[in-house]
């Protein structure tokens, strides 16, 4: 590394960075207190026949409601991007990837700004 | 370092000493429960991913009408979506306990000069997550 990209870098980096990390934590407090209730409803317990699954006009009656949206909105994007800062590393530390850090760079936080967009774009629609 | 040590090594040239580093494996996690606790926790963000997924197709499927939510229900039911979900539950859960008990250690809280016990800082992160969970379980499954 270079004299001067050093330098850049020490003076962009720390900002972006804890606004990833911002993201990555609040995403880590919605996946922990919303995640498990929902995959064990929706994907273990209503297609199991354990508990009664809601007809799609309960559902839809749910989701036509501001906050439900807004709801599902928090619980499809901040997840994704709590996964995009800690699969990002993983990939870094745990394969040892790091000459690749710019493409996984782009595949995880474009796979969080697309799944974002496609939540908005759905609970717009719906 | 010496200039002997130097000499030790295979790819050396006059003027760029190279230092001496052995590579980590690639497995360097599987070794140690803390290592690999530590992966664990890490890969607990492709089953928030697959979650995240599973929502975003559910959604187009109510978007698309009762036949083919019907559709995204019955495909639920199939034994390979089944166990992909058990896993994505496990994984699930353990970053919930995993973040949880990380709370206190971020912030560790104290009351009289003494440290509160990590579990009564963690206890209220439990707590809600009681709740918030009863109540989104009330919502789907109340009679309208």
């Amino acid at each position: 590394m270079t004299g001067k990209s050093a330098i850049e870098s020490s003076k962009t980096k720390p900002s972006s960075e804890a606004f990833f990390w911002l993201l990555f934590s609040a995403g880590g407090v919605v996946a922990a207190v919303l995640i498990p209730i929902q995959l064990f409803l929706f994907g273990l317990a209503f297609p199991l026949g354990w508990l009664p699954a809601p007809s799609y006009d309960h559902l839809m009656a749910l989701v036509h409601s501001p906050l439900a949206r807004l709801y599902l909105f928090f619980l499809c994007s901040l997840p994704l991007f709590h996964w995009a800062h800690r699969f990002r590393f993983t990939l870094y530390d745990g394969l040892q990837v790091k000459h690749l850090n710019e493409v996984i760079f782009a595949f995880c936080y474009g796979g969080a700004l697309l799944g974002t967009v496609l939540a908005a774009y759905l609970l717009w629609s719906i | 370092m010496t200039d002997q040590s130097i000499t030790d090594q295979a790819a050396r040239s006059e003027f760029h000493p190279r230092w001496y580093r052995e590579r980590v494996s690639t497995w360097w996690w599987l070794g140690e429960w803390h290592y690999l606790k530590f992966i664990l926790r890490e890969l607990t963000s492709i089953s928030v991913a697959w979650f995240v997924v599973l929502t975003l197709f559910q959604l187009r499927a109510l978007l698309h009408g009762p036949e083919a939510y019907a559709r995204f229900t019955n495909l639920l039911q199939s034994p390979i979506l089944i166990a992909l979900n058990v896993i994505a539950f496990c994984f699930a859960v353990f970053h919930t306990i995993t973040w949880f008990n990380l709370a206190p250690r971020a912030m560790p809280v104290r009351m009289g000069g003494k440290r509160v016990p990590e579990f009564l800082v963690a206890a209220p992160n439990y707590l809600l997550w009681v709740a918030v969970s009863a109540f989104v379980g009330w919502l789907l499954l109340r009679t309208p």
